[in-house]
């Protein structure tokens, strides 16, 4: 068990000094922009001492590598524009603060973050519980019908584009059939049912398309799996066929299904962007477009970092898991 | 039996003889060819067909249904193939078929680009080993488990107004997209580094970029090849998700996505589902086909690739 501890301490490490890496390289690289925020923020007509004032507001007056660590610790202790009367508060965690909206970059990401969340955790759920249990039935069927007809769904998964699935399934469940609502996102605190009913779809359509990788692999693993000497061990101790499987050949798939799925996480929240355009959502996404749009740095930065961040902990969240399910991964 | 004219026949000739005993790679290949032909002759099967991408057709739309198109099939009839754009009227047919000029240029483009570095940056990093492919490594983790589509679509604001977008957009795929190629190549080429014809090469004095270049490429190109191929699906889709969210190709280049996107209002309220169906199609056809011929390159080669491990 002290190894187990061991390895989370040094991967949180690890993940800490790559956030830092992280959010410096996309400090640097976003803030060399030729459009000055402090141009769009003086308004018309912009005199140069009102430019000035605004460039000192915004602290854009200072270096560079200042306005970073300003930044770093705005995230740690918040942080404060301008004084007196006039002053802007932005408490911790601050990722900015957006002088086109007047709201703290923080404010902005959590009013949308719900929506984001609730389409990519939901499907990956029902992607994981899909993939691993269609790739499984078509490994012990291989070769028959359920097999071909897992393999087939695989195809078709990963050659469509998940906002096309997503407008086909609203054509045929939402208007044609009118089974699902189409479009608009209920708050789960608001009402769980419709929260629930208005997300089946995306839910449903990203799981699909994202299910087709892990049936493909869960199928190969499963399949090699079951050759393996240790399988036909336990057989010939006389282990029921589904204790075969399940306890000892699923642990086996596992492994490479984590790795998979900690490979996908960046994927899980693009494909969540493109699904809430395309059911009319408003989450990160729309956030993130609209901003590029108005030239908002603040949020175009804030947006872009929390998401990396949040990755990188969820990265770490099946690291761990990956050193639990197999000890070989905290011993080395 | 087989035996003795496997041995005369040289490998790429073997892969080439399985890829044509394969169905699904079969239907593959005449998928791609079809569409690259159609890609090449766009413009000339637009003007053969007497149309534009650009020219309004007011006249066809319906006012009293927010000006979806009149008729059957979104307006399909002998002059316009597959129908018109609500709204505007323009032509679907030179849009749709111009657009996937658009998305496999683009693609193809990227594919070559990611090729290029990812196989240099691979075997480079598998060759000299050390502190050059614990960086390359370290970057290419970097890059994996990162928000791509968050960070290209951020890209925009960085990007002064008078840059190409089809040219950013080539070059933010081709920045994500060399990661995948590099990390596979890297592992294949680790394990001929230390094999016998290598160490002999270099005993006798070749250079590094002989070595690499003479006695590692060849080795490689199957594998190469494969997720070249393999790749490509994955940037029509990604130029395609990219125009549909309103970052990628402008106006008033055609894209399939960007088309998609604007089908979104006509899904929702059922007045055009021709207007998602005929682009849909098309980006449809053009990924299911790469995948296909993908996927028969992969079992001709014989190459195993595992995302994990």
């Amino acid at each position: 068990m002290p190894d187990l501890v061991w390895f989370i301490v040094r991967r949180l490490f690890a993940a800490l000094i790559v956030m830092l890496a992280l959010s410096l390289a996309v400090y640097l690289v976003f803030y060399a922009i030729p459009a000055d925020p402090a141009h769009l923020a003086c308004g018309k007509p912009c005199t140069p001492d009102r430019l000035e004032q605004a460039r000192h507001f915004m602290q854009l007056d200072q270096s560079t590598l200042q306005q970073y660590l300003n930044f770093l610790k705005g995230i740690v202790a918040g942080r404060t524009f301008g004084d007196g009367a006039a002053a802007v508060h932005c408490n911790a965690p601050c990722f900015g603060y957006s002088f086109p909206l007047a709201r703290p970059v923080t404010t902005l990401i959590m009013d949308r973050l719900p929506i984001t969340a609730s389409i990519a955790l939901g499907a990956a759920v029902l992607w994981l519980l899909l993939g691993v249990s269609l790739g499984v039935i078509a490994a012990l069927n291989r070769g028959r019908i359920l097999d071909r007809l897992a393999v087939g769904v695989a195809l078709l998964g990963v050659s469509t584009p998940s906002f096309l699935l997503g407008l086909l399934a609203i054509l045929v469940f939402g208007f044609w059939l009118n089974m699902v609502p189409v479009n608009g996102y209920v708050p789960l605190t608001e009402s769980p049912v419709d929260w629930a009913w208005h997300l089946i779809t995306p839910w449903i359509v990203l799981a699909i398309l994202q299910a087709a990788s892990y049936i493909r692999l869960t199928r190969s693993q499963m399949l090699e799996e079951l050759n393996l000497d240790y399988i036909t061990t336990a057989r010939a101790k006389g282990a029921g066929e589904l204790r075969v499987v399940v306890t000892h050949g699923l642990r086996g798939v596992l492994v490479p299904v984590i790795t998979l799925f900690g490979l996908d996480l960046g994927g899980l929240l693009g494909g969540a962007i493109l699904t809430e355009k395309v059911f009319s959502m408003q989450g990160l996404g729309d956030l993130l477009i609209s901003a590029v749009g108005q030239l908002d740095v603040a949020v175009v930065v804030g947006v872009t970092l929390f998401s990396a961040f949040l990755i990188i902990l969820a990265n770490l969240v099946v690291d761990v898991v990956h050193g639990v399910l197999d000890p070989r991964v905290s011993h080395g | 039996m087989s035996s003795s004219v496997a041995g005369t026949v040289s490998p790429t000739r073997q892969a080439l003889r399985r890829v044509r005993r394969d169905r699904s790679a079969r239907v593959g290949v005449i998928v791609v060819v079809l569409l690259i032909v159609i890609a090449a002759a766009a413009p000339l099967l637009v003007r053969l067909a007497g149309q534009d991408a650009t020219t309004y057709h007011i006249d066809l739309l319906d006012p009293a249904r927010g000006n979806a198109p009149r008729g059957a099939l979104g307006g399909a009839s002998g002059t316009h193939w597959f129908g018109v754009e609500p709204l505007t009227g323009r032509d679907l047919f030179s849009i749709v078929v111009l657009g996937l000029r658009t998305s496999l240029v683009i693609a193809i483009t990227v594919t070559v680009i990611t090729t290029v570095i990812g196989t240099l940056l691979g075997i480079s990093a598998a060759y000299f080993g050390g502190w050059y492919d614990a960086i390359v490594s370290r970057l290419l983790d970097f890059l994996f488990g990162f928000p791509q589509l968050v960070f290209m679509i951020a890209l925009g604001i960085i990007v002064p107004a008078k840059v190409s977008r089809p040219l950013l957009l080539i070059g933010v795929l081709s920045v994500f997209g060399w990661a995948g190629l590099a990390r596979l190549i890297r592992n294949q080429a680790r394990s001929l580094v230390t094999r016998e014809f290598v160490e002999a090469a270099r005993s006798v004095g070749s250079s590094s970029w002989m070595v690499i270049t003479r006695e590692l490429l060849p080795n490689l190109l199957g594998p190469v090849l494969v997720i070249a191929t393999l790749a490509i699906p994955g940037y029509v889709g990604a130029e395609a998700a990219l125009s549909f969210l309103g970052v990628g190709v402008p106006p008033p280049t055609p894209s399939l996505g960007r088309s998609i996107s604007d089908s979104i209002a006509w899904v929702y309220t059922g007045a055009d589902p021709w207007f998602l169906l005929f682009p849909g199609a098309m980006l449809f056809l053009a990924v299911l086909g790469f995948t296909l011929l993908g996927d028969g390159v992969r079992d001709a080669f014989d190459v195993r690739l595992r995302r994990t491990s």
